[in-house]
């Protein structure tokens, strides 16, 4: 089985994002990058898929120069080879135009398994998936926190408002995961020595016959008119009960009319 | 007024109050038409008609709730070509943000997720989104085609204004592609009386603190008395002790309640991620350093189960 994740490289989720005022985009040059933390779930759930079935795993990354930390994770996790998508063109990119790009990318490749992060930490919209399900005109195999695979179907667990529903489908298909599904590794010693020797291909717009009029802010179908940041929350009470810890509580809240 | 449509969130016809925010919104802008997908309409009708909704779009077919999200999306995209929309408006879930995305590639149109507002500037629509966890807001349009919106539970309090709500029966051939992912065996969990997490105007939620399923009942019983809903973070619901739904966090659910209690709760970033932009944040935890008192209006440093009994019965007695 031929297996491609897809991974982003994002600011640390502890760090302080913000958006670069000239650009109005994330500005990423400010923070240190790592791997969507979802996205080694799809990673560990690629490798165990791999290992059980047999097959080969290719990670997928768009993301500026240089911003790959993000696919050596996955290479140091056990994934076989890389491919990294990266050109100036694309920076600005909203979900729309990162599912085209990414769409195309999956064009050069052959694959049984398209495996995703639920959601990247920084924009959060969680719809690439969804996107690239539509594009790719392959079944929409979204918020798994079950995977099994049997010869050319495949059966999940889509998690719910409502609880779950049990998806069936035939490969190929799209499955992005959420963080109930498993635990990823950690990768061992052996692992990050190989990673320094698994292939990785760089393509830029063209080399993956990306349209760059389709990607890109120019490419954008919605554009950011603004944006300011909020002052922060003003500092709280903190109080150490006493004994009477419960009753202060409530007379704070009847001063906010909750009770 | 042009139309603007509305997907209505509901469950087996019990509309969610989420769909009457949206209806609210959308007679700011134009002529709300709801657009009901699935079974149990006689039951939602009063309620979308209370609401505003000068039309409904009724699509029952079982088939578009049979397989995930892209038939949805297919009915949408054939609602847009005959009726000109001037804009969809969609519950910000994560099926109504699928639906929406989808939607938005079929149609050539610009889609934006996760608003808590939207105004007219001119002929424009400006969405407002608060991003990074609260610490920034942006505003920004849609440039291409149909705006498509998918807005936050609890972001425009719902105002009854009653309407018509003329029933016009729609129905789409849906493409094979739509069919692929079909859904087999729908598991519902029993829900509570309590509200739901992300329409409530309290949240308690609980953590690992709480140390087991049955020591929840020490949350539930404050609960019941703000009339709030129960949350839990991902520790606890990893520990079997609370069901998945009732998670708050990036992974969970996203709530902005008036109120939200953490109680044995450390506050890490992806819990965080999913309540800090709640009005008023109040912790109780036993350890000083936990990081969830650098967001709260009050912390009360000590034991959950000393502090929320208490508090539970100091609010019974002055009811
Ligand atoms: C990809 C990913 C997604 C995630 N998504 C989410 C998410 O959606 N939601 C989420 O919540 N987490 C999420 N997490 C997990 C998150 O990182 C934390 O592990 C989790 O929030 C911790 O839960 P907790 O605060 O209940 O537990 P802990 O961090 O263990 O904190 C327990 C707290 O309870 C306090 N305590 C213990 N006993 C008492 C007592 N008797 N009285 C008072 N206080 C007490 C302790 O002092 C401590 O601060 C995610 C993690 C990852 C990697």
């Amino acid at each position: 089985m031929k297996i491609v994740v897809l991974v982003k490289q994002v600011p640390d989720t502890w760090a302080e994002k913000r958006l670069d005022p000239d650009t109005l985009t994330v500005d990423r040059a400010s923070v240190d990058g790592l791997i969507n933390e979802m996205d080694e779930f799809a990673v560990e759930e690629a490798l165990q898929l791999a290992e059980k079935h047999g097959g080969e795993v290719t990670v997928v990354c768009m993301g500026p120069e240089g911003a790959t930390d993000a696919y050596k994770k996955a290479l140091q996790m056990g994934v076989d080879k890389a491919v990294f998508l990266t050109d100036p063109a694309l920076a600005g990119s909203d979900a729309v135009g990162t599912s085209y790009a990414l769409a195309q990318v999956l064009g050069t490749l052959e694959y049984d398994l398209v495996i995703l992060g639920s959601e990247a930490s920084d924009a959060r919209t969680s719809i690439v998936p969804a996107l690239l399900a539509e594009r790719l005109g392959l079944p929409q195999l979204t918020f798994a926190s079950k995977v099994e695979v049997d010869g050319t179907s495949i059966k999940i667990n889509r998690q719910t408002d409502y609880g779950h529903d049990v998806v069936e489908a035939g490969l190929p298909a799209v499955v992005s995961v959420v963080e109930k599904i498993n635990e990823p590794r950690y990768p061992s010693f052996k692992g990050i020595m190989a990673a320094k020797k698994k292939p990785v291909q760089t393509l830029d717009a063209a080399a993956a016959a990306i349209d760059t009029a389709r990607v890109g802010a120019v490419g954008s179908w919605s554009k950011v008119l603004d944006a300011t940041v909020t002052p922060p929350r003003s500092k709280g009470t903190i109080v150490t009960d006493e004994g009477s810890g419960g009753v202060e509580l409530a007379d704070f809240l009847a001063t906010k009319k909750f009770v | 007024m042009a139309e603007i449509l509305v997907l209505v969130d509901h469950a087996d016809g019990a509309v969610k109050k989420v769909t009457l925010e949206l209806l609210t919104k959308a007679r700011e802008l134009g002529t709300p038409a709801a657009v009901f997908i699935g079974s149990g309409y006689d039951e939602a009708k009063d309620k979308l008609a209370e609401y505003g909704a000068a039309k409904v779009y009724v699509a029952q077919d079982p088939e578009l709730t049979g397989y995930v999200v892209a038939p949805k999306a297919e009915l949408l995209a054939k609602l847009i070509a005959e009726a000109q929309p001037a804009a969809v408006l969609v519950p910000a879930t994560a099926e109504g943000k699928e639906v929406a995305g989808r939607l938005a590639i079929k149609t050539d149109s610009g889609v934006i997720t996760d608003a808590g507002d939207l105004r007219l500037d001119g002929d424009r629509l400006v969405a407002e989104q608060s991003i990074f966890g609260g610490s920034s807001i942006v505003h920004s349009a849609v440039t291409t085609g149909t705006p498509i919106i998918t807005m936050r539970p609890n972001s425009t309090p719902p105002a009854a204004a009653p309407a018509a709500a003329e029933r016009v029966e729609v129905s789409v051939e849906l493409s094979d592609a739509a069919k692929l992912a079909k859904v087999v065996n729908r598991v519902v969990v029993p829900k509570g009386d309590r509200p739901e997490l992300t329409e409530a105007a309290v949240v308690i939620s609980g953590g690992r603190g709480v140390g087991s399923a049955e020591n929840f009942s020490v949350i539930e019983a404050l609960a019941d008395q703000l009339g709030a809903a129960v949350g839990a973070s991902r520790a606890a619901v990893d520990s079997g002790w609370y069901p998945h739904q009732s998670q708050v966090g990036q992974t969970g659910k996203t709530v902005s309640p008036q109120l939200y209690i953490a109680a044995g709760i450390s506050g890490a970033i992806q819990h965080r991620a999913g309540m800090q932009t709640s009005k008023t944040i109040v912790a109780v935890n036993k350890d000083p350093e936990a990081p969830i008192f650098e967001l709260v209006d009050y912390g009360v440093v000590g034991d959950l189960f000393k502090v929320i009994p208490q508090l539970t019965e100091e609010i019974a007695k002055r009811k």
